[in-house]
């Protein structure tokens, strides 16, 4: 009963964002479409506008955001696997290897193909590596596939250390960028006078992919990143999506059913290296060279944390923690030192304070509420109060909410 | 491929498997205990092995060893180091168990935040230890601790001689008085866990926690108690494998856990999570198929062997070769 009584400053904060959510869903849908609208539109001009306190003092901000939006891809892809289908995949930085690396091999190492046309196939390959890896694992389940996905990512990294035919430690260079096509110039802003002033000496060239400049591949992945978000959604709410759910939510009940688990969780796996691979192409373009450091383990278990501290099995949760998990090491870079310490220090209070993730998906809420109400009444309190509680009370209780992604 | 190196060399290559496997073993104790009670993959476990490490060196320094140091004296010496690092190591991870973990389960979390919470705490666990150095000079104290906070991001090594002596051969291969010490000391250890397990009444505890928690805390198991007394002893066997690592290696690092966490995890799952047995069974396993796989393909490619093999046994039998939970251990 502890619970309870200590509830109500944790309700206030479950509101900022609940309550953001609830007004949000309540406006006509014109009006969200018109916000949404808005909100693409100031993504893609924040790097021209470098506001102070969010631009990033000493690095390049434009960078900065890139690195963000290649994150937030990686998210939203491995939310697919992890969110939708419960599928815990710690090797996911292996598809996105395989991404950057066949861009690599067939732009620079062994061919001269130009970017555009690498993308296709490299995604191609990143699709067929996803089956290839989900076709004999995903019979095994919770976390021994969580400890096999993780050798697989391993097994890529390894390979592409000690291989010569991919460059070894060394790795590929240089890496060709996207196609050019410079239309004009648009100035950023100087807010080194404490006003937004226009600076016209310092300006992007719309569109010219070049190594100095990194925002127009922003815009770039920002623009695949909207793709990839739509796409998200309409399976998401297809048959596919209620397939995912139902075979996390209990595998052998989904196939009672007649949902054919294997097969859609292969279908996961697969659209997951496909969006790791595309992310995977965009870092190899930017960076015009890449090499096996680049996709260690820890990568990969940013890339989870991303999925896990946005709230698993929303996808703007996922764009939220991969966010937080991308920018807050860049902005403090000040504390360069320090900044490994802090981000384990934050994983721990977040799990702590927010279990269910930043953003966790509408239903995981409801069905938290309506729990958290029951429990209420058989105690015989105002059901309000007990909205809070909503850790679920005993993991067993939690069991229809919890996210039963790494069950055995 | 080099058949040829492997079959002469085989005997050294399996005794160098043997002596890794044990310490992987060691440690994996660790993961699959937990495991097996909170069905919680305690990745930080990796960082509760590193600090052991450095507690190791550190004794060592304490007591006065170096070079020099042999016979009695460099064996109570290694003693006093075992005996610390095993102190330190559980303390770091009962530490581990208040901080990162309990809080989470009176909240009733779900697991894969658990996982997140254990991931923080590595890097917060193997960062402190990087950064004693800085945090020392921040308080004013780095004059007083001197070389204990030297150099925190570099290689820190074992202070005492690594010439071992040859105690009789097989087939050519002189194992030496250490692999003889780190085998035999693993396998005591990993007996004495088993048989607590087993045998004792706090053992019995863990296993009716391990098997269905609500109804061991109905009987009037502690399972809190249950939980801490898991990671202690998770801890202890890993302090233990620290110092008989350092034995082999000679090494450490403030982020050498990480590796050596991936693969005694590997080892744990390899022989079926959350079962003893399994443990030892997937370390020797594990670390003698490595020795032998970078033998043939060389040693490069000895981390790529583990993995495969783990992948492949996996498809075979999908809960281990073991396979065999902890509650389910026979009394």
């Amino acid at each position: 009963m502890s619970q309870t009584t200590s509830a109500p400053p944790r309700r206030s904060r479950r509101d900022l964002l609940g309550g953001l959510r609830r007004r949000l869903s309540g406006m006509p849908r014109w009006a969200q479409f018109l916000l949404m609208v808005a909100i693409a539109l100031l993504c893609y001009v924040l790097p021209l506008l470098e506001p102070p306190i969010i631009s990033t003092p000493g690095t390049d901000f434009g960078g900065v955001l890139f690195t963000v939006s290649v994150y937030v891809l990686v998210a939203v892809g491995l939310n697919i696997v992890v969110g939708y289908a419960g599928l815990l995949d710690l090797g996911y930085v292996g598809f996105y290897a395989i991404g950057a690396y066949t861009v690599g091999v067939l732009t620079a190492q062994h061919a001269t193909w130009p970017w555009l046309l690498s993308l296709p196939v490299a995604l191609v390959v990143t699709m067929v590596s996803g089956v290839l890896l989900g076709w004999p694992t995903l019979r095994v389940r919770g976390d021994y596939l969580a400890i096999v996905t993780l050798g697989f990512g391993e097994i890529v990294r390894l390979t592409l250390i000690n291989s010569e035919w991919l460059g070894a430690a060394r790795g590929i260079r240089p890496i060709p960028s996207p196609p050019s096509l410079p239309l004009f110039e648009v100035p950023h802003l100087d807010w080194s006078t404490g006003v937004p002033l226009v600076d016209f000496s310092d300006t992007t060239t719309f569109i010219e992919f070049g190594v100095t400049d990194p925002i127009p591949f922003y815009w770039l992945a920002l623009t695949l990143i909207i793709l990839v978000l739509l796409a998200d959604k309409r399976i998401k709410d297809s048959r596919v999506g209620r397939a995912w759910e139902a075979t996390r939510e209990d595998e052998d009940a989904a196939e009672l059913m007649g949902v054919p688990t294997f097969r859609f969780k292969l279908l996961a796996f697969a659209i997951g290296a496909f969006v790791g691979g595309i992310a995977g192409s965009l870092f190899a373009t930017r960076q015009t060279f890449i090499n096996p450091e680049s996709f260690t383990l820890l990568i990969s278990i940013l890339f989870l944390s991303a999925v896990v501290v946005g709230g698993q099995g929303n996808r703007w949760g996922a764009v939220i923690g991969a966010v937080v998990v991308a920018y807050l090491p860049e902005r403090f870079r000040g504390f360069e030192q320090w900044r490994v310490l802090v981000f384990g220090l934050a994983l721990m209070l977040l799990a702590i304070y927010r279990p269910q993730g930043l953003l966790p998906p509408r239903r995981t809420v409801r069905a938290q509420r309506m729990e958290a109400e029951t429990e209420a009444l058989e105690v015989g309190e105002e059901p309000e109060d007990a909205v809070i509680a909503a850790g679920g009370p005993t993991p067993d209780d939690a069991a229809p909410t919890d996210e039963g992604s790494s069950r055995g | 491929m080099a058949f040829q190196y492997v079959l002469d060399q085989f005997v050294s290559l399996f005794v160098g498997g043997l002596v890794f496997g044990s310490v992987y073993a060691l440690i994996a104790l660790g993961y699959t205990m937990v495991y097996g009670v909170l069905q919680l993959i305690n990745f930080a476990h990796s960082e509760v092995f590193m600090f052991g490490t450095f507690a190791t060196v550190w004794a060592l320094w304490l007591v006065g060893a170096d070079a020099t140091t042999a016979g009695v004296a460099l064996v109570a010496s290694l003693a006093v180091a075992m005996l610390i690092a095993m102190i330190t190591s559980g303390g770091v991870a009962l530490l581990l168990e208040r901080v990162a973990y309990r809080p989470l389960l009176n909240r009733g979390a779900p697991r894969l935040i658990a996982l997140i919470s254990a991931i923080g705490a590595s890097f917060v666990l193997s960062e402190l230890m990087g950064l004693r150095g800085a945090l020392a000079s921040a308080l004013g104290v780095d004059d007083v601790l001197g070389r204990y906070v030297a150099r925190s991001r570099e290689n820190l090594g074992l202070p005492t001689d690594r010439t071992f002596t040859v105690q009789f051969e097989v087939l050519g291969y002189g194992v030496t008085n250490k692999d003889i010490i780190i085998v035999l000391a693993a396998l005591l250890m990993m007996i004495a866990a088993d048989q607590f397990i087993r045998r004792t009444r706090l053992g019995r505890g863990i296993r009716a926690v391990a098997q269905d928690p609500e109804s061991a805390s109905l009987m009037g198991v502690n399972s809190t108690r249950v939980i801490q007394l898991t990671f202690l002893i998770g801890g202890l066997l890993a302090g233990a494998a620290a110092t008989l690592y350092m034995l082999q290696v000679g090494l450490t690092r403030y982020n050498a856990g990480f590796l050596l966490g991936v693969k005694a995890f590997t080892a744990a799952v390899l022989g079926g999570i959350g079962n003893l047995r399994g443990a030892l069974v997937g370390g020797l396993v594990l670390g003698v198929a490595e020795s032998l796989g970078s033998g043939l393909f060389g040693s490069e490619w000895r981390h790529v062997v583990a993995f495969v093999l783990l992948v492949v046994i996996l498809l075979f039998r999908p809960t281990g070769l073991l396979g065999e939970s902890l509650g389910k251990a026979r009394a």
